[in-house]
């Protein structure tokens, strides 16, 4: 079978269960086009030798009752990994080898998948366009020199390019779905709670939350089936009835009220965008339903919101990089210069920039101000939902504020950077799932993503509304494999 | 320095001063795993041996609470008769050290889990209640080894993560002998619930010792001064006196005494200044974002009282009461679990005035001499309460018992097998004792007649020979009735 890699997950599933294919010639045909992609840069660490090894034990005995049978599979760096380098795209955690496995990518390998390797991503996942990693830029295969988004932009990059099958990334801003809307693929993040941070680098405790990316709809949901798992060992994930996701993956969506925030109608969005938007209006009416404009008020305060809660976290979640225990190390003259000289090293600018607003707002004098002020409106943020949700079962909104941009077209304006995340944060802060797809292109051919914003724990509801659409939408990447000399 | 009644107050020239001492108590909680790990908590074992990978921080552990430890503190707010708060949060401490992995402590700061409370001291003028500010459970950092090496600093992360509660009392102690008092008192309860064991040595309780003084009659605090990290009530007490005496000097010096941070230098017997209040840390409190708040119901509290067993003040009272001890007999078995348990497994079956004097008087004694704890008494209760018996029922005398006791206390042996095998039973055959005495009489001619003219001081002479003669063995009360009956 010649274009293996053009096929689906679902494809490959069946293809390997009917023993069409191997997972040997699958796990092959991923890491020859993965070796082709360099110049992506979408991996961090590679681990060829080892996918092709556990491909052909697969082979040997072949268990196809397995959800995932000998599918291989990159994974975002910020996931640990069990005897495979761990980086957070950081260099303070350059030479760090996890000797546990997370639980989300456990959970995948349990259902018989393979890993290939560890891809690309902002340190520590802060940063909307992969520019921050200290392993350099990943290319958005779209165009040479565009930013694939992030901070899961090694993920977007390589399921865009059919580099790896489908993947998993973390969210904690909207770093599965902007990168998705960058690149023309689907990304979603799970309610907070679905799936276990159990062994996932920490940036953000109370907004991080792991999701798959796929090529469609249908990957997706078979994908946050097998990752969607109550774990005791995170006391934040909830215990409540997970669905068989793709099993119960239904076009009809008929009826289903969808709200239109009026809101996300900011003053600076390109026409493009709110073209596209009203188009997803059009699509989601053809799939039978009902349009119903709302009203989600504080949506103005998320950003601000989310950049004194999120750093605050991280300033703390990033203390025990030290220096002291593992990861990179300075030498310094005594412990506080050793601390000074780590992190100035080991950490870069962008993180650094993070854990001082972060040190700063939880400093006595300006916590009240900040910090305690912030979760107050947080707590504003959510009620719009729950007063949205009581007149409607999803909504619909665009990804992101622009298609993709340029490489270093935004490094040194970080606020213009942080506007990125403008449709994806209210969702983090809600503790909501929230799906992009694409949607449409813009004039310069790059595509755009559509958002759908569920009810906590309702993944099957947006998955169903992002099913229908897909089909609707009938979008087609414009990838010409230019790296591929 | 004078003392009237218990009163304790520092005098300079015509001034007198009052000390104002309050205590943040880190009572390690008894448990076989750490608050928010599975690690085990063992003392003395080899460095880094019971560390996990979220004990030591690595990327991408969580903590999960162990609700043992929560019963535990619950219990220990129980003990102290303090309120139980239904929800409480865990936050985070930053700051940076290298026995710290996680760059902060997992603490309690704003909600917690106990509020106020209190405890009662038995001081010799009477007693005392010292208010409970709160209990909040919080992990235990690692430890820095500054000493084996001239160049590196080593770190042992067994203790790193383990529970502790902070009790923190109100600023109601007024002397060393109450703050005595009132650790020997904190500790006497976690023993009897089980929650602490009170170990000074092994670091199980350790205080931050909050100190001021103020003028006789003052209402006004005075500043205070915290002296970090004291692990024996002995050098609270000898930090406290010194610390008092130097912010008095200061007073008198007509200089103001600064917010600070002290530590107290053992060897030296001072405190001396570790960091200001402008150099104290900005610690950053926030509620942990990896644990829930946490909650616990009206069930949970009511099942956990249920377990709580009779605590020394309520024995205490019932040991007046019931038994007639006197307060002071009574405080001394209650003091604590072991003792107490003893004293009733020895009144079980024997008279409880003759147990008291004996396990206050000759056990505690005959302990303290060889250095043991009442757990490791050579006599159990069992046979003490037989000799008890032996005495109560005449067959041997109290001087002939003390005899018995010295052989128990080389091996517990049954007393009756010691009194049958050294022939110790008391005479109390009045045939037999008559015998005796007509012929110490006999013996003694010249002495009787003088005794019968009148010299009757005499008469201790005869008894002390009757006994002498019966090799201690006669009945003393027979042996007086018999003789005046003779003489």
């Amino acid at each position: 079978m010649s274009d293996i890699t053009k096929q689906s997950l679902s494809e490959l599933v069946e293809n390997i269960k009917g023993k069409k294919l191997s997972s040997s010639e699958v796990t092959k045909a991923f890491v020859e086009r993965s070796e082709k992609s360099k110049e992506l840069n979408a991996y961090i660490t590679e681990d060829y030798a080892n996918a092709l090894n556990k491909a052909k034990t697969f082979d040997e005995k072949p268990n196809l009752d397995l959800k995932l049978p000998g599918i291989p599979m990159a994974v975002k760096d910020l996931f640990c990994t069990k005897d495979l380098r761990t980086t957070a795209g950081s260099k303070i955690l350059n030479n760090f080898v996890p000797t546990y496995e997370s639980t989300v990518t456990q959970n995948i390998w349990n259902e018989g998948a393979i890993l290939m390797g560890k891809l690309n991503c902002d340190e520590f996942a802060m940063g909307s366009s992969n520019e921050t990693s200290f392993f350099g830029n990943v290319q958005n295969p779209i165009d040479k020199n565009l930013v694939p988004g992030g901070s899961s932009g090694g993920s977007s990059s390589a399921v865009a390019a059919q580099l790896t099958p489908i993947t998993i990334g973390t969210d904690t801003g909207g770093s599965i779905r902007q990168p998705a809307s960058f690149t023309g693929t689907v990304g979603l993040k799970p309610t907070y709670g679905s799936c276990s941070r159990y062994g996932i680098v920490a940036f953000a405790s109370s907004l991080d939350q792991a999701g798959p990316m796929a090529q469609n709809v249908k990957d997706c949901a078979l994908l946050h089936e097998v990752i969607s798992t109550y774990d005791e060992k995170d006391s934040t994930s909830i215990d409540f009835k997970r669905n068989d996701y793709s099993k119960e993956l239904t076009k009809d969506i008929k009826g289903k009220k969808i709200g239109i925030p009026k809101e996300y109608r900011v003053d600076s969005m390109p026409k493009e965008i709110e073209d596209l938007w009203k188009k997803g209006i059009e699509y989601a009416k053809d799939c039978g339903a009902e349009i119903i404009d709302i009203s989600l008020p504080h949506t103005n305060y998320a950003l601000p919101t989310y950049y004194i809660v999120a750093p605050a976290e991280a300033s703390s979640n990033l203390a025990r990089y030290d220096g002291v225990k593992y990861g990179f190390r300075a030498e310094g003259e005594n412990l506080i210069d050793m601390y000074e000289k780590t992190r100035s090293e080991g950490f870069g600018a962008e993180v650094q920039r993070r854990i001082m607003i972060g040190t700063y707002v939880l400093s006595s004098g300006y916590y009240d101000a900040y910090y305690l002020k912030a979760q107050k409106v947080r707590k504003l943020i959510k009620n719009d939902f729950d007063d949205a949700y009581k007149k409607v079962d999803a909504i619909l909104t665009p990804s992101t504020p622009s298609s993709a941009f340029k490489i270093g077209e935004k490094t040194n304006d970080p606020v213009s950077m942080y506007l990125n995340d403008i449709f994806t944060v209210p969702v983090n802060l809600a503790g909501l799932p929230g799906i992009s797809i694409p949607a449409g292109h813009d004039a310069k051919g790059y595509p755009l993503g559509l958002q759908i914003i569920g009810k906590a724990f309702d993944e099957q509801n947006i998955l169903n509304i992002a099913y229908a659409m897909e089909e609707k939408i009938n979008f087609k990447n414009n990838i010409t494999d230019w790296w591929i000399k | 320095m004078s003392k009237s009644k218990s009163e304790y107050l520092i005098n300079r020239h015509d001034n007198q001063y009052e000390v104002v001492i309050g205590l943040e108590v880190h009572a390690q909680v008894t448990s076989e795993s750490k608050l928010f790990s599975t690690s085990a908590t063992k003392f003395g074992a080899e460095p880094n041996t019971q560390v996990s990978l979220v004990d030591a921080a690595f990327p991408g552990m969580l903590p999960v609470i162990n609700e043992y430890c929560v019963k535990q503190a619950i219990k220990t707010g129980i003990g102290l008769k303090a309120k139980i708060n239904k929800r409480s949060v865990f936050d985070r401490k930053n700051y940076f050290y290298a026995d710290l992995p996680q760059g902060y402590q997992i603490s309690q700061f704003k909600d917690p889990i106990v509020g106020e409370g209190k405890v009662i001291l038995d001081m010799p003028d009477g007693q005392k209640e010292v208010g409970i500010e709160r209990l909040h459970l919080e992990q235990d950092a690692g430890k820095s080894i500054h000493d084996l090496d001239p160049k590196n600093t080593f770190v042992d992360l067994n203790r790193s993560g383990v529970a502790l509660m902070e009790i923190v009392s109100k600023p109601d102690l007024r002397s060393p002998d109450e703050v005595n008092a009132y650790i020997k008192k904190l500790r006497s309860i976690m023993r009897y619930l089980g929650t602490c064991d009170g170990n000074m040595q092994e670091g199980s309780l350790r205080a931050d010792v909050n100190v001021s003084v103020r003028k006789k009659g003052s209402k006004e605090f005075g500043t205070r001064c915290e002296i970090k990290n004291v692990n024996s009530i002995k050098f609270m007490q000898m930090a406290i006196e010194y610390e008092a005496n130097r912010q008095v000097d200061l007073i008198e010096d007509g200089q103001t005494i600064d917010q600070e941070t002290r530590l107290f230098d053992t060897k030296k017997n001072e405190t001396r200044s570790m960091r200001s209040k402008e150099d104290a840390h900005d610690y950053r409190y926030f509620p942990d974002p990896d644990l829930l708040p946490l909650e616990v119901s009206d069930d949970f509290i009511e099942n956990l009282k249920s377990e709580i067993p009779e605590l020394p003040d309520e024995k205490k009272k019932r040991f007046i009461e019931k038994f007639k001890l006197s307060p002071y007999e009574a405080n001394i078995l209650v003091s604590d679990i072991e003792t107490s348990n003893y004293f009733e497994n020895v009144i079980k079956k024997s008279d409880v005035k003759l147990a008291t004097n004996w396990i206050i008087g000759e056990l505690f004694a005959a302990l303290n001499e060889k250095n043991l704890e009442i757990t490791e008494s050579p006599i159990s209760a069992g046979n003490l309460s037989k000799l008890i018996n032996l005495i109560k029922d005449g067959t041997i005398s109290g001087k002939i018992a003390k005899t018995v006791f010295e052989q128990m206390m080389e091996g517990d042996k049954d007393p009756k097998k010691i009194v049958e095998e050294k022939g110790l039973k008391q005479e109390s055959d009045p045939k037999a004792l008559e015998a005796l005495i007509d012929k110490v009489i006999d013996d003694n001619r010249d002495k009787a007649t003088e005794y019968k003219s009148g010299k009757v001081k005499l008469f201790g002479f005869f008894v002390g020979q009757v006994m002498k003669v019966s090799g201690g063995k006669a009945n003393p009360q027979l042996v007086n009735e018999i003789l005046k009956k003779k003489l």
